[in-house]
């Protein structure tokens, strides 16, 4: 029987999600004999080239190059899990939804104090660097979303049964009591 | 014909880095970049927030190393609440802090060794991709792996005991520390069963350092030559010149070994760090002030510490740097590959440094916070693995932030990530109409001894993928490579 195949991403995320993943310790060799990791971080494939079962996010999307990437993956994976604060509600970058772009913008590269006020005024702008969205956005309001693993991180014993779980085809029914939202 | 070479990792469609390399009509490279394409505004957001806040707020814009955030923005806010500049603090206070933070160092440099570095050691910068991973490793070392994965967890236990979570801690309050090192917790760490023990970590961090030092033995060929050039340096030390990680003053020493910023006290900085902006990067441009944006620019991290420190304050660890310094006759070391060796010194130090701590009874102490008169504004800085870490915040009469800036490691090491990058594309692609993947992967290594975020965090497991490009002037795509 062939491994249930599983890819990873993350977005406009701090990566804790994926190292509270690395935090279930020595079972991450069980992990790599129980599963395929397709198009992740974890290996080398940049393209999706085969459908996968299950397909886990961290970060919301605060950048154009998110949202494609967000869109590859429900396109390319049966289960979508939506994984920790920031894929589930845009989490702490969201902070930044009710002041304009450009306000952050000029606070960190006009108005920051070891920035010279005779330095030419730059912002960065180059077709080699994505444009910033308007505000940070989950991921349910871009794609169709399965499955909510809350907290910041969530804690690494929820990822790993959400993850055998899921792999192995079965429903995911984690009581409300194990849940963290911090 | 000019060409333009692009270097995708996924990590740009996931929001990171690429590289991008120009090529003049004679195959010569013109320019080499690492572009950061991430922006939070951090900066702008957290106004309005309460000051106390921040060391639990802030560290979320990274969650490879946030406890260094965590107690930076502590750092800063305690001198806000008039609890001094690192030096104030309860003996509990300060000594739980500095246990959370070379448990931090000890994951962190576990896990970048074992995790990140150790498939082009043991298995070869030109090995099949599809193995180059640690998953590759771990099939042909497993005892290694395991090690690696063992060590990276009791680092993480330390930061749990410590901060009360291994991943976006809580540990760190104004003026001090919410708890104190329980006997079991200690007890855990001293006598845990094997291999989770302070002297079986001690141990293998050990091991890896000879790992290193054999390994160099038998490669100095590459580790020596691979990216080698001039930088200033610049880390926190503490007062009488030891390695300290979390707290100390600012020492920045040349090429040569010259002091260029004579131990000046943190809260200063502005005096002598300055920024750059370049439309084609998120990420600043810092520099040392008096020496200017064209020459000021510095390397942070465990190569530059070793460069700037005397000496290490514990046993196993001076005598390996002892070692260290004697191979370049005690100048500054420039070779970037060293940057591995001079970590897995400093994951020796955080081993010997978490015994120490432990085994003080003050870190059982129950006086936990300092009070003192409140001002408006902190800097916090400290040595965060990959480097000197900066947080600056000014507060309001009601408490609230009006002002952030953040420096962080990686940016600091901007410029010379640049330079590594050009010094290896300038050797490699010059003449050059063809890439391989061995190509790519050397122009990866660069990049990767300097530990930035983006690469570790793509590095969790395996290596970053890439996609290159070259394209002459007409955007018409001359050879394309991904794996």
């Amino acid at each position: 029987m062939s491994k249930p195949i599983v890819a990873t991403a993350s977005l406009a995320g701090c990566f804790g999600c994926h190292m509270s993943l690395l935090d279930i310790d020595d079972r991450i060799l069980q992990l790599i004999d129980l599963v395929e990791f397709h198009k992740s971080p974890v290996d080398d494939i940049k393209k999706f080239t085969k459908m996968c079962d299950v397909g886990i996010i961290e970060g919301g999307c605060c950048n154009s190059e998110n949202v494609e990437n967000l869109r590859d993956f429900r396109k390319n994976c049966k289960i979508l899990v939506a994984l920790g604060e920031c894929a589930i509600m845009g989490g702490l970058p969201a902070m930044r939804n009710d002041i304009p772009v450009k306000e952050c913008l000029e606070e960190a590269y006009l108005g920051s104090p070891t920035i010279d006020p005779k330095d030419p005024k730059i912002i960065p702008n180059d077709d080699d660097i994505p444009m910033i969205l308007d505000r940070v956005y989950p991921l349910h309001e871009i794609v169709k979303i399965d499955y909510f693993l809350p907290g910041c991180p969530p804690r690494a014993d929820l990822i790993w049964e959400a993850l055998l779980t899921l792999a192995t085809g079965k429903e995911l029914n984690i009581p409300y009591e194990v849940f963290k939202f911090d | 014909m000019a060409k333009k070479i692009t270097i995708e990792p996924v990590t740009r469609v996931e929001g990171h880095g690429k590289v991008t390399i120009h090529m003049d009509d004679k195959h010569n490279v013109t320019q080499a970049r690492l572009h950061i394409v991430e922006f939070r505004g951090f900066e702008r957001f957290v106004q309005g927030r309460p000051y106390w806040e921040m060391p639990v707020l802030v560290q979320r814009l990274c969650g490879i190393c946030p406890v260094s955030h965590h107690l930076a923005a502590a750092k800063a806010v305690d001198v806000i609440v008039g609890a001094g500049t690192g030096e104030g603090l309860t003996p509990t206070g300060e000594k739980m802090r500095r246990l959370m933070h070379y448990g931090q160092i000890f994951q962190s440099h576990a896990l970048h060794f074992f995790h990140l570095v150790s498939p082009d050691l043991l298995l070869g910068a030109d090995a099949d991709p599809a193995i180059r991973n640690v998953i590759g490793v771990a099939l042909n070392f497993k005892d290694l792996a395991v090690q690696g994965v063992m060590m990276r967890k009791f680092g993480q236990e330390v930061i749990l005991a410590t901060a009360g979570k291994k991943i976006h801690g809580t540990g760190a309050i104004p003026g001090g520390i919410n708890k104190n090192l329980s006997a079991e917790e200690r007890d855990s760490f001293l006598k845990g069963a094997d291999p989770l023990n302070v002297d079986k970590m001690i141990a293998w961090a050990q091991g890896a350092v000879d790992l290193f030092k054999d390994y160099h033995s038998k490669n100095s060929e590459i580790i020596d030559n691979f990216s080698v050039f001039p930088s200033n340096h610049l880390s926190l030390v503490r007062k009488d010149g030891a390695m300290d990680l979390y707290h100390g003053v600012l020492r920045a020493v040349d090429a040569d070994g010259k002091k260029i910023l004579n131990d000046v006290d943190c809260q200063d900085y502005l005096k002598y760090i300055g920024e750059e902006v370049r439309s084609w990067s998120y990420m600043k441009f810092p520099y040392l002030k008096e020496l200017g944006k064209e020459k000021g620019w510095y390397t942070v991290g465990p190569l530059a510490r070793l460069n700037t420190a005397d000496f290490i304050p514990t046993p196993l660890a001076q005598k390996e740097f002892e070692i260290y310094k004697a191979y370049t006759k005690g100048k500054p070391n420039n070779m970037s590959m060293h940057m591995h060796w001079a970590r897995l010194i400093e994951l020796l130090h955080a081993g010997e440094m978490i015994k120490e701590l432990v085994n003080d009874p003050d870190i059982m102490g129950d006086n936990l916070v300092t009070k003192g008169t409140k001002g408006r504004e902190g800097v916090g800085l400290i040595e965060a693995p990959r480097g000197t870490l900066f947080h600056h915040y000014k507060i309001n009469d009601n408490d609230q932030v009006v002002m952030a800036n953040l420096i962080v490691s990686t940016t600091n090491n901007n410029e010379p990530m640049n330079k590594a990058v050009n010094f290896v594309a300038g050797k490699l692609f010059t003449g050059q109409s063809k890439i391989t993947e061995g190509m790519m992967n050397r122009v990866e290594m660069a990049i990767r001894a300097y530990d930035p975020c983006l690469s570790c965090a793509t590095h969790a497991i395996g290596k970053m993928p890439l996609e290159v490009s070259l394209v002459d002037t007409n955007e018409n795509i001359i050879d394309r490579m991904s794996r």
